[in-house]
Formats: C-alpha cells, sequence, structure tokens
C-alpha cells in the first residue's frame, strides 16, 4: 500500500458520498479546525459533491490565521533591530501587520529569511554566530515538536544566538471556547489529523465528556475526509455522539508520546489571543524557566505598536464559522490575495483565501 | 493593504503581480501593439519573413541542480520561448553578469553546459557580453539570453488562438523541475532522485507541426505551472479550460515530495514540457508524432477548451468533483503544520 492512492480511489469515494446522500439527514453543520482540512476539502472537489444540507464550515485552524496582531507586529519589530536575522515560515510574510509586512521589511533591507524548518534557523545561527537569529515559530501541535528539538540541540550545542518568537498554540482548548459560544452552532467536529497524530485521541476526552458532541478524527485524503464526514452524519442523525479515530494510521490514542515528552520538557501551557476570538486560556506555549534564555520576547526589547484592526474585516467571525468569506464586506473588494486585508486572505490554508481560489 | 511603492519577490514570480507590474508599467511606457500580444515571443513580419524574437534573464538559486545547471535553463529556455511561437530558434545572444569572486570552475562547466545544449537545439550563439560585479552586487551568475527564429507560413500560434473543442496536450511528466530544484536547496535525498526536465523543445514542436499546421497555442509552462499557463490562455482567448486531475502525470518521486510538502504539482516550474491547444480532429496524429520524440514519450491528452465558464480553468477532480484551477498569486509554499 503507499497510502495515497488507495484513499483517493474514485469508487470508493463515490459509495460514501452516495451513502452520504442517501442518509437524507436534517441540515447539518460540521466544522473542521485544520487549514490543511480547508485546503484538502477543496482541492478533491468535495465541496462540490456534498448535499446541500451538510455545511462543512472551517473553524480556525489555519496558525497564520490565528496569529494575534500583536504578534505579527512583535515579529516585524524584531526584524527591525540590527543585528536580527529573523526566519520564518514563507505564509508568514505577506500578512498584513498594523503598519507594515514582513515581506515589505524585507524589501527595505531587513534581514528576513524563509524557512522550511526550525532547524534551518538553528544552521544560520551556527553559520552566523555573530549574528542573533530569531525563529518565528508560528503553528499546532505538529510544529511544536520541532522547535522544541531546535531548542534542545541548541542547549546540547551550546548556541547561543538562537532565540525563538513563541506564538505557537494548541486546539484542544479552542474546541472549548468555539462550543461555549451559543453563535457558532456546531452539530459535529473533523479532528485535525497531523495534530492528533501528536497529541493522540485521549487529548479530546475532557472536551467529549463536557459537550458530547460527534468528533471523528480524519486523515487528509478524500477517502479519508469522506468517511469521517459519513461517520459524523451517522451519529448527527442517530443523536449518538462518539469519540472517534477515523485515521489509525497515522493517529494513536496516545499520540506520539517522544513528541509529547519535549514539549512538555521545553514549554509550559500559558494562555493566548487568537485573532478574531480574543484570549483563550490554557491555549499557548511559554519556555520554562530552563529554557527561558531563548524566549526572543524576554531577550530583545521591542516597540509595538498598539495593535489596530482593520476596519470591516470579518477574519474573526469567518474563523468561528459565524460567517462566511461571502459575508465580509471586503472580500474580494477590497481584500484579495493580491491585496489581502487579513491573515485569511494571504495564509495558503486560509478559509478565505481557499474560497477564492478553489471557487472564485 | 499593500502599498504599491516598493518591488516585492512576488513581483518576479510569474503571476498576478507579475502581470500586474507589466500591465501598469512596462505595457503603457513601451506601448506598441507587437508587446501588447504578450506572447512568450514577440512576433515581427521583416522583408516578407515572419520572425520571432525572445528573451529572458536567468537567475536561479541554485546554480547548479540535478539535471542540469542555470546554463542549460538559459539556453533551453529562449529556445522554447521561440519554439512556443511555433518558430524554427536560430541564433541566441547570451549577456552574462558575474559576480566577483565566482569560481572560475563554475563558469567554465555553466559555458560547457550552455554550448552542449545550444548544439543539441541546433541554434548558434552569435553575440554576446559578460560584466563583473562586485561581490554582493550579484547572487553569483545571472544570465540573459535573447533569441530569433523563423516561423513558416501557414503556422499561427497565438495564446488568443485557442477554440472551444480544441483538446489540450502535455507532452510529460508534471513538477520535475521545480521540485528538483526545491530537492536541492533543501538537502533532500531520494532513492530516486528528482532530475530538472530541462531540454530544447524545438524539434519536438517541428514534429508536431508536421503532423497538424494548424495547432492553435503552445506555451511551456515554467514559473507558476501548467495552472497559470492554462489560465492566460483561457483569458487571451476568451475560452473556458476544463481539464482532468486523473490524466495528469506525475512521476511518483515527484508527487511523493509534493505531498510531503504541502505542493500542487499544477503550479510547479517546468522546463522541457509544453501544452498544445490542438484541433480536435488532429489531436490524435499529434499525440502519435509526439509519443515518437523522446521528449514526448508520456505526451497525453489532459483536457478540452470549452465555450463555457470562459476565462476560467475548472478541474474535474480524482473523486468525480470539481474545482477551480486559479492562477498563481505568490510563491507556492510548503504547508506549516
Amino acid at each position: 500500500m503507499k497510502y495515497v492512492e488507495e484513499y483517493r480511489d474514485p469508487h470508493l469515494a463515490c459509495d460514501l458520498i452516495h451513502r452520504i446522500a442517501a442518509m437524507g439527514a436534517p441540515p447539518m453543520r460540521v466544522m473542521e479546525v485544520c487549514g490543511t482540512h480547508t485546503v484538502s476539502i477543496f482541492r478533491s472537489g468535495i465541496r462540490s459533491l456534498l448535499p446541500s444540507t451538510l455545511s462543512l464550515i472551517s473553524g480556525p485552524g489555519c496558525p497564520v490565521c490565528v496569529t494575534d496582531q500583536r504578534e505579527i507586529d512583535a515579529a516585524i519589530a524584531l526584524a527591525g533591530l540590527d543585528n536580527v536575522i529573523l526566519t520564518t515560515f514563507g505564509d508568514l510574510m505577506r500578512v498584513p501587520g498594523t503598519i507594515s509586512s514582513l515581506q515589505k521589511k524585507q524589501a527595505a533591507g531587513s534581514d528576513i529569511r524563509i524557512v522550511y524548518s526550525t532547524s534551518d534557523a538553528l544552521d544560520i545561527a551556527r553559520r552566523h554566530p555573530d549574528r542573533q537569529v530569531v525563529f518565528l515559530g508560528v503553528g499546532f501541535e505538529t510544529t511544536i515538536p520541532t522547535v522544541a528539538a531546535s531548542v534542545l540541540t541548541a542547549t546540547e550545542a551550546g548556541i547561543s544566538n538562537f532565540f525563538v518568537y513563541c506564538a505557537h498554540k494548541c486546539m484542544p482548548p479552542a474546541l472549548d471556547t468555539l462550543m461555549a459560544d451559543p453563535e457558532t452552532g456546531i452539530d459535529g467536529f473533523l479532528l485535525p489529523g497531523h495534530v492528533s497524530a501528536i497529541i493522540g485521541t485521549e487529548a479530546y476526552l475532557p472536551f467529549f465528556e463536557k459537550y458530547r458532541i460527534p468528533c471523528v478524527v480524519a486523515g487528509f485524503e478524500p477517502v479519508d475526509i469522506l468517511q469521517a464526514v459519513l461517520r459524523l452524519s451517522e451519529m448527527i442523525q442517530a443523536e449518538a455522539p462518539q469519540l472517534e479515530n477515523a485515521y489509525p494510521r497515522a493517529v494513536r490514542s496516545e499520540g506520539n508520546p517522544a513528541a509529547l515528552k519535549i514539549i512538555r520538557e521545553v514549554f509550559e501551557p500559558c494562555d493566548a489571543i487568537w485573532r478574531g476570538i480574543g484570549r483563550i486560556p490554557g491555549s499557548g506555549f511559554r519556555f520554562r524557566e530552563k529554557y527561558r534564555r531563548y524566549d526572543a520576547e524576554g531577550h530583545f526589547q521591542i516597540n509595538v505598536p498598539a495593535a489596530v484592526m482593520p476596519r470591516g474585516c470579518a477574519c474573526g467571525d469567518i474563523l468561528t464559522g459565524k460567517k462566511l468569506p461571502s459575508d465580509c464586506p471586503l472580500y474580494k473588494t477590497r481584500c484579495t490575495p493580491v491585496n489581502p486585508v487579513g491573515p485569511c486572505m494571504v495564509s495558503s490554508e486560509g478559509t478565505c483565501a481557499a474560497y477564492f481560489k478553489y471557487s472564485g | 493593504m499593500v502599498k504599491k511603492d516598493q518591488i516585492l519577490m512576488d513581483h518576479g514570480g510569474g503571476g498576478k503581480l507579475s502581470n500586474d507590474l507589466i500591465a501598469e508599467m512596462m505595457l503603457p511606457a513601451f506601448d506598441n501593439p507587437v508587446l501588447s500580444h504578450l506572447e512568450d515571443g514577440a512576433m515581427l513580419e521583416i522583408g516578407g519573413s515572419r520572425l520571432a524574437f525572445s528573451t529572458d534573464t536567468y537567475v536561479v538559486d541554485p546554480v547548479f541542480f540535478p539535471g542540469g545547471n542555470i546554463g542549460d535553463l538559459a539556453v533551453n529556455g529562449t529556445v522554447n520561448d521561440l519554439a512556443m511561437c511555433g518558430a524554427a530558434p536560430l541564433y541566441l545572444s547570451v549577456g552574462l553578469i558575474l559576480e566577483a569572486g565566482f569560481a572560475r570552475s563554475d563558469l567554465q562547466e555553466i559555458i560547457t553546459a550552455m554550448a552542449r545544449a545550444a548544439k543539441l537545439a541546433g541554434v548558434k550563439i552569435v553575440t554576446g557580453d559578460t560584466k563583473v560585479v562586485p561581490k554582493g552586487a550579484a547572487d553569483k551568475i545571472f544570465i540573459n539570453t535573447s533569441g530569433i527564429g523563423l516561423i513558416q507560413n501557414g503556422v499561427r500560434i497565438s495564446a488568443a488562438n485557442a477554440r472551444p473543442g480544441d483538446h489540450i496536450l502535455i507532452s510529460g511528466t508534471l513538477a520535475d523541475h521545480g521540485m528538483a530544484i526545491l530537492s536541492k536547496r533543501e538537502g533532500l535525498a531520494f532513492d530516486t532522485p528528482i532530475k530538472s526536465d530541462t531540454a530544447p523543445l524545438n524539434h519536438l514542436t517541428a514534429r508536431m507541426l508536421t503532423a497538424c499546421r494548424d495547432i492553435h497555442c503552445f506555451r511551456d509552462p515554467t514559473r507558476g505551472g501548467v495552472a497559470t499557463s492554462l489560465n492566460e490562455i483561457a483569458r487571451m482567448s476568451g475560452v473556458g479550460v476544463r481539464i482532468f486531475e486523473d490524466r495528469l502525470p506525475v512521476r511518483p518521486p515527484v508527487a511523493g515530495l509534493c505531498e510531503l510538502l504541502g505542493f500542487d504539482p499544477l503550479y510547479v516550474a517546468n522546463e522541457g514540457k509544453l501544452l498544445a491547444f490542438v484541433p480536435p480532429d488532429h489531436s490524435e496524429a499529434v499525440l502519435s508524432v509526439m509519443r515518437q520524440d523522446p521528449l514526448g514519450a508520456d505526451a497525453c491528452i489532459i483536457g478540452e477548451a470549452v465555450a463555457s465558464h470562459p476565462d476560467r480553468v475548472v478541474m474535474e477532480t480524482v473523486i468525480g468533483g470539481e474545482r477551480i484551477v486559479d492562477m498563481l498569486t505568490g510563491e507556492q509554499l510548503p504547508r506549516i503544520c
């Protein structure tokens, strides 16, 4: 098995689509909370095949989109410091801050480099011992272990010019916030495959026990997603909620113990501000005392302007599934992929960018 | 809002921002009917002959990559731009900008590759220029090549010529070049190495034109990939394009790397492939001659031009769904999470 073609089999997919349609279930709203799911659902053409009674809503699953305005402004300020090399994932380059963006800062001469992983940033720190290298840490639990590993490597190797601006967030507390808001109106969750591979299905048990809402962990191929959607529809119709793992080839109930161990070694939970949602308790990460010397925010003195959210931008409501991109007055008028106003349009996994790109 | 007072990397990406810069600055300034066609090359009538004239500048990093180097790209790229006009390429110029400190042996290897590529394509490099700039003022080596070629009677190739009903042919597998560059840049090694597909396409186009003089469009899907080229043709011709995901040929290691990084092969650059819009009753004949050429062994029909949804490219997905295939906006980036 190659684990790709089989899960794109058109016959399997057709069969699942027919079974979903044949259920004749009442209107239901299912939310996914993973940028890769947002994109996969569009790219595979699933949206065009599901019955109109089934709404697949995109939630706050795009790590760039939920990065708070203040965090973007802080990254821009760090990039403006003398002797700093700011390293970042490419998606963050075009996100507009209050005054500027990383891309514009780079064009004006700041040393900002796109990296594909934290280990690239660590390599840059090794090659430039006279410069201070800051890695802009964005991403959910899938990415955090690699950051933790780089910090441990830096400690072992005695690398003292490497820092992390930690804007990482974790998903389960955000699910709680979504359910606590009566306006979101979610009937079931498609849970993120990559995040779950790290944290395991056990991590969702407290949330599931509290709200008793259908939850299925799903992979990213069309058959994975359709299988999960079918199970969610069945649970919703039968009013028999379960927490199920439909991605057992990658996700175990205990997750990835090695990854969890190094996350806990380096980081501890803290509150975090999610763009458009606000403060979510326990949803962020900060360095433990032992590793706090790597914390860019503590090490550098930066002036961050008071964050001003762009007027009319509906990213917050879109991220919580209350509005669709087409409900935002700026969508496709002032806000386009070429001229984005908010991060949902910039990031390749942003809801607005995905709608714009795949459905016009 | 992005202020338009600075040139950004995206302006060189070949997608929307690049096109906007051309439309807003270059076209109004240079303003002539030949340029406004915005084909891969300019098509000129001089003394009763039809000439194609094209230029391109190569700034790729890394300079050496699996399957070739910047010199191969510089020759093949301009040869191909001329071939995409339906021309037989004849002569090239070469302009070099070298960074002081660039290794002489590296330059020799690049020049040797250019000579070899020119010979393979059957073109002569007849004029050139070399400049050296201080260290830091250029990134190792930049190469500009310009070329001219002759267009035969009866050949009318243009991105504006696609007609509803045309079959869309591709000469081989997608995304080889872009993923070869990426794998080299990121130090990724595979059991089956991914190599650039850089190659001169003029012999292939000549064969195709003997099978069908009335081919409507040629395009080599370089920056921005197949998706961008199809969008350009759809817009310039005012037709819709419909392609089928299960017919897109992609080599397994390339597909694997795309999956790993979250890249869509439709948007990845190719350097030795072409798209052709061919009248439907000739497509089998054209396909047959393509498959006899070493550069067309994997040629296939991937879709058709349609009258519905003009200016739009729509793809039927592997599972029978539908989605729009838009133009590339900025650079394609790997998935974060």
